[in-house]
């Protein structure tokens, strides 16, 4: 999985009917430490984080592995909000501090 | 399956119900030099590792499989700790 | 399926269940001539390879888990064969007697 920040979301009418109703979210690729990255993916949410948040997503066949994305043309899925994270003991992100 | 170094841990309150009580872990990827190879990710620890051990991971579909819940969106997981490594006849890590 | 040079041993004493008794290796990936292709991986042994092998490596869960007896278990990467000669455009370009 990797760390990400949803920085917004995507709307889209024409679609693949498969694609359902679901909400697909702006997700910025962050690194470890906290580093936005110039790098950008759309993905299902499946755990109901809304924009600001920094999230976890899982890509590939794994992406399908929810009651939500299940048998869709999904290939990210938001699977988690972050709460905070150390890296060799130093806090990196809190949460609450945001 | 590769190796990697526990880096960090990652606290996630709202996440996938299947994955309630698995920890989640920063991992550095390495090579058969012992050096850094790739961008932190961050895997379920499907073993008890923590912060500085030195582990085998998994990735894609099957990470979710090493998970108590099978069934769940998780590409990569922990799945050994790793005692000794040898590469080229010299021990890594 | 892919060629790799088995460059190490690993050992793992906590794992999970369906790796234990199983043989880990270090696998370099290598294209037909031997030259390094792509980042080391860890496989499980299911041909009795060893250092210094070439082998050829399944990198897919399903077929792992059939070869294994594995139906549900977190394993991707298996040692399928030792490679004695790969052949190219009607030239050898690895023969196992050579190596080493």
């Amino acid at each position: 999985m990797l760390i990400g920040k949803v920085v917004g979301s995507v709307v889209a009418t024409r679609k693949d009917e498969k694609l359902g109703h679901q909400k697909l979210l702006l997700v910025q690729v962050h690194d470890h430490t906290n580093k936005p990255k110039e790098q950008y993916v759309v993905a299902i949410d499946a755990v109901g984080s809304g924009p600001g948040d920094m999230v976890l997503y899982a890509t590939g066949s794994s992406a399908r592995q929810t009651t939500i994305t299940e048998g869709r043309p999904c290939d990210a899925v938001i699977m988690a909000v972050v709460d905070s994270w150390d890296l060799g003991g130093d806090n990196v992100y809190e949460k609450w501090k945001s | 399956m590769h190796l990697a170094r526990v880096v960090g841990r990652l606290v996630a309150t709202q996440q996938y119900e299947g994955l309630r009580g698995v920890p989640l872990q920063l991992i550095q990827p390495i090579d058969d030099d012992g050096a850094d190879s790739g961008d932190v990710l961050v895997a379920c620890a499907a073993i008890s590792s923590g912060p500085g051990d030195f582990v085998q991971w998994i990735d894609g579909r099957e990470a979710a499989l090493a998970c108590p819940e099978s069934f769940v969106p998780v590409d990569a997981a922990i799945i050994g700790w790793v005692e000794q490594a040898i590469a080229h006849h010299q021990r890594l890590g | 399926m892919f060629l790799a040079q088995v460059v190490g041993t690993v050992v793992t004493p906590v794992q999970i269940p369906v790796l234990d008794g199983r043989t880990l290796l270090l696998l370099q990936p290598v294209d037909p001539q031997g030259k390094k292709n792509g980042r080391v991986r860890v496989g499980i042994d299911h041909a009795q390879a060893g250092v210094g092998d070439r082998v050829l490596v399944m990198d897919e869960g399903n077929s792992a888990r059939q070869m294994l007896n594995a139906k549900e278990g977190a394993v991707k990467t298996v040692v399928v064969a030792v490679v004695d000669y790969v052949e190219r455009d009607g030239a050898l370009c690895y023969d196992h007697r050579e190596a080493n």
